[in-house]
């Protein structure tokens, strides 16, 4: 047994994002010995690059906005397959959670009335987003790591976590590496919230971070954990085409929410055409009746550019098939036509100044060229609504990693929400777990500690070809043509063979240099993660013959009313391998299925 | 274009290093950072270096180009003759890890000094009022990345590390002057910035608000102001007595 840094804690948070930052301070202040331990340095994690803003039915703008509107618009963007629990109770929590942010020092823009502002974003009956001008991300992350810092709690930073270790069923800590000098470290902790984000690296144009691996997808399917809705994946509709180098770069939603429009190369205002009958109803189909709703909700319906992000990534996706592309194989974004300079860079102030320093673009002038970029994972853990935990005892969830909440597809805004609200959730839930096994707290095996140490050094002593950089742009290339925004039979079908090309690659990577900050061989590790998570992306999208939210399927369009009662569920296999199986959806009771339908 | 960069890149860790020679294919619209991540790729896989959004919006790739403070993802190849040599460094005033990674946990130990945020009770429906242009203030130094460029250029530490243990630097100027006009915030924060986080240290060179990557007006905006409202406090005890009398009863009035 080889002796390594120890750490003892109630709840060891991975991940300092949104949602980890919220768990680790519910968890300090119900009492528990808290540790975030994150891959990057504080205050550096994904949430920081969100824009838009938090949803939150706070009713600041518009009277008529409650919880129920938020319920109904965040079940009917997902197309009716999220966990409907986990939708109201984040629906319900929401307002308060963004509120708390302000106790700890947030500063949102206001209303005339100095209350917290709110803004239209795509799918939302009212303007509902608390937000920054459109850096909304960072304000959050600040505000959670001021309020991390002053309580006081560890935060492990640089620092990866690798493996998971358990005491028979049970969890019992996690194994890691610091990345500056590469050192292994266990972690004793009977509880683990896992707020690890997302999956976007697996793909060629994101607008992911590297942190974005699926390490915490992997890390509980091989802990016994179960994923579901792992085929629906977000096409964010904007994002940046040109220079290639930061192609896939998030153009946020809020350039639509404040007047902004698509147009194709002919100059047309496309999205008119691509109306799907589910929101009719509630879409404006004139020019004329688009523009009024900005300032009167009442007597105009919403603008089809505001349509939920799966309507809208399509509908570009089909321009620029049929020709109607920009040249660089996006359509224009025009806001520079429809609002004042002064108004663009007060509200879009981070837009303005990505698009002149990266691109040369005065979005104030000029229109921008934009195009699907991979953004977000729906699918995730499955876990109790309530708490947060998994099938697995003492692992949770919360954030991008979890599952349910979204459905098919996520409304924006709804993601730095979900992360208090369920961040904090889960915090709650470990430290209460936690306490009702703290008399018989389970142990760490130390033959696991020994083979995670293992399985971390192979790629040291592998003399093998396999470069990881060769073996992660390969397994991109293969997400972003097979299973990508539009799939197929065939394409799933080789996109597995291809994964399974690559897994048999896996043992062969080979790093250089040693253990001292060194990428290359972090990149070794994660490569392990992505790969499972994209097999389990492909086998679901393989499995659900129906085209839906994030899983669109060319040989299966529309959606099937048998599909929307079922959920992919994917665990690991005695041998790693990927196992799939059919779950019903949980059933909504009465009083919250009425008002789905409720036109308001 | 496409055309092949010649670049010179530190490499080495605490015990030392140097500069060496790299030549990289790269293409039109490229940012430092792209340059940096294919020789990680081709030719130097375990070439140190920390980045995260590659949009100037994390403030991780902070590092020294040709000599100055800048972040990788948002430093353009244009900017740069092709024919020029360009150089890349770790940040001077920290100590290093590994090529172009520097511990920076100096500005981590500053932020746990910082008395928290502290406000008063909300209004009686629960929520809190603030006005715009009150906000405003504060929301020009919330826009920080905590990319410590600032820091890096400061000359009180950057080649001092004797004052670090009394300086908190201008990130840390930067968050006493956004708490100190936070509109809720009821602590005073004027002996703390001045005593224990070394604000009379700065002698206004206003390299700091040179290099910040979101233009934030540090010295202008946060440094001068928290220096004369130290003054108020130190001279006229009226003046501060005054205010904290005003600021119960109609914070707006606070500047």
């Amino acid at each position: 047994m080889a002796e390594f840094e120890r750490h003892s804690y109630d709840v060891v948070v991975i991940g300092a994002g949104g949602a980890g930052l919220r768990a680790a301070i519910a968890a300090h202040e119900a009492g528990a010995r808290t540790a975030v331990v994150c891959k990057s340095l504080l205050g550096k994690a994904h949430t920081v690059m969100a824009e838009g803003g938090a949803a939150a039915a706070m009713g600041n703008l518009w009277p008529e906005d409650n919880w129920k509107v938020h319920f109904r618009d965040t079940m009917r963007g997902g197309k009716m397959l999220n966990n409907w629990r986990m939708a109201q109770l984040h629906a319900q929590e929401a307002p308060d959670r963004v509120l708390e942010l302000e106790t700890w020092g947030a500063l949102f823009d206001r209303t005339p009335d100095g209350l917290i502002s709110q803004r239209d974003f795509g799918g939302h009956r009212y303007a509902r987003l608390a937000h920054v001008g459109d850096r909304t991300g960072l304000e959050m992350i600040r505000t959670l790591q001021q309020r991390t810092v002053a309580l006081g709690i560890d935060v492990y930073m640089e620092c990866t976590v690798t493996e998971l270790l358990k005491d028979g069923d049970k969890i019992s800590g996690a194994f890691g590496y610091w990345r500056d000098s590469g050192r292994f470290l266990v972690f004793e902790a009977p509880a683990v919230v896992l707020a690890t984000g997302g999956i976007g690296k697996s793909y060629q144009v994101t607008s992911n971070s590297w942190e974005y691996t699926g390490d915490g997808h992997a890390l509980a399917m091989r802990a016994g954990a179960s994923l579901i809705n792992m085929e629906f994946v977000q096409f964010h509709p904007t994002g940046m085409v040109w220079p290639l180098s930061v192609r896939g770069l998030l153009v946020t939603e809020s350039v639509r929410g404040d007047g902004g429009i698509l147009k194709n190369s002919e100059g047309k205002r496309f999205m008119f055409d691509y109306i799907p009958e589910f929101f009719k109803a509630e879409t404006a189909d004139t020019v004329e009746e688009a523009d009024g709703w900005y300032d009167d909700k009442k007597n105009n319906r919403r603008p089809p550019e505001l349509l939920p992000r799966d309507e809208v990534a399509r509908a570009i996706n089909s321009e620029i098939k049929a020709g109607r592309g920009t040249p660089h194989g996006g359509v224009y974004l025009d806001i520079a036509s429809r609002r004042s300079p002064e108004y663009i860079k007060r509200r879009l102030p981070s837009m303005y100044h990505q698009f002149k320093e990266l691109a040369g673009v005065d979005i104030t002038k000029e229109q921008m060229e934009i195009g699907p970029t991979c953004h977000y994972v729906m699918g995730g853990v499955e876990v109790d609504p309530d708490s947060g935990m998994s099938i697995v005892d003492g692992l949770f969830a919360a954030g991008e990693v979890s599952g349910g909440m979204h459905g098919s597809n996520r409304l924006g805004g709804n993601s730095l929400s979900d992360l208090l609200v369920f961040g904090r959730r889960c915090g709650d839930g470990a430290a209460e777990y936690a306490t009702s096994v703290a008399a018989s707290r389970p142990t760490v095996d130390e033959a696991s500690v020994d083979a995670a140490a293992e399985a971390a050094l192979a790629p040291f002593a592998e003399s093998g070809e396999e470069n990881p950089y060769t073996v992660q742009r390969d397994l991109q290339e293969t997400m972003q043509s097979l299973v990508g925004i539009i799939r197929r039979e065939g394409e799933l079908v080789q996109s597995l063979e291809q994964l399974a090309e690559m897994r048999k690659r896996l043992p062969h990577l080979s790093v250089e240099g040693n253990r001292q900050y060194n990428p290359g061989w972090h990149l070794a590790l994660d490569l392990r993660n992505m790969l499972v998570v994209s097999e389990c992306i492909a086998s679901a999208a393989l499995e659900r013959t129906e085209s839906r939210g994030g899983h669109t399927r060319e040989d299966h369009p529309g959606a099937s009313d048998e599909w929307g009662k079922i959920n992919l569920v994917l665990t690991l296999g005695d041998s790693g391998e990927v196992q799939l199986k059919h779950q019903p959806l949980p059933q909504m009771p009465g009083e919250l299925t009425e008002l789905i339908d409720i036109q308001v | 274009m496409g055309y092949n960069l010649a670049m010179r890149v530190w490499r080495g860790d605490a015990d030392g290093g140097g500069l060496q020679d790299f030549t990289v294919p790269v293409e039109d619209g490229e940012v430092v950072l792209d340059a940096i991540h294919r020789l990680q790729a081709t030719q130097a896989g375990d070439l140190a270096v920390r980045w995260n959004c590659k949009a100037g919006k994390c403030g991780s790739c902070s590092a020294e180009v040709n000599g100055r403070p800048k972040l990788m993802c948002m430093t353009r190849l244009s900017d740069f003759d092709p024919a020029e040599t360009l150089t890349v460094t770790p940040l001077r005033t920290f100590p290093v890890i590994r090529d172009l990674v520097t511990d920076v946990s100096y500005n981590y130990e500053k932020a746990r000094e910082l008395p928290a945020f502290a406000p008063g009770p909300p209004d009686a429906d629960g929520k809190r009022r603030m006005m715009q242009e009150d906000v405003e203030r504060g929301q020009e130094f919330r826009k920080c990345i905590e990319c410590f460029l600032c820091q890096n250029t400061c000359h009180v530490i950057r080649d001092h590390d004797e004052n670090k243990p009394a300086f908190a630097g201008p990130r840390f100027f930067l968050r006493y002057a956004e708490l100190d006009m936070h509109p809720l915030d009821t602590h005073d924060r004027r002996d703390l910035a001045q005593d224990a986080a070394g604000l009379g240290m700065c002698n206004i060179t206003k390299c700091c608000t040179e290099v910040c990557p979101e233009g934030i007006k540090i010295t202008d905006n946060a440094i001068i102001p928290m220096k004369e409202r130290v003054i108020d406090r130190k001279y006229d005890p009226l003046v501060w007595l005054g205010s904290k009398i005003r600021r119960r009863t109609d914070h707006r009035s606070e500047v």
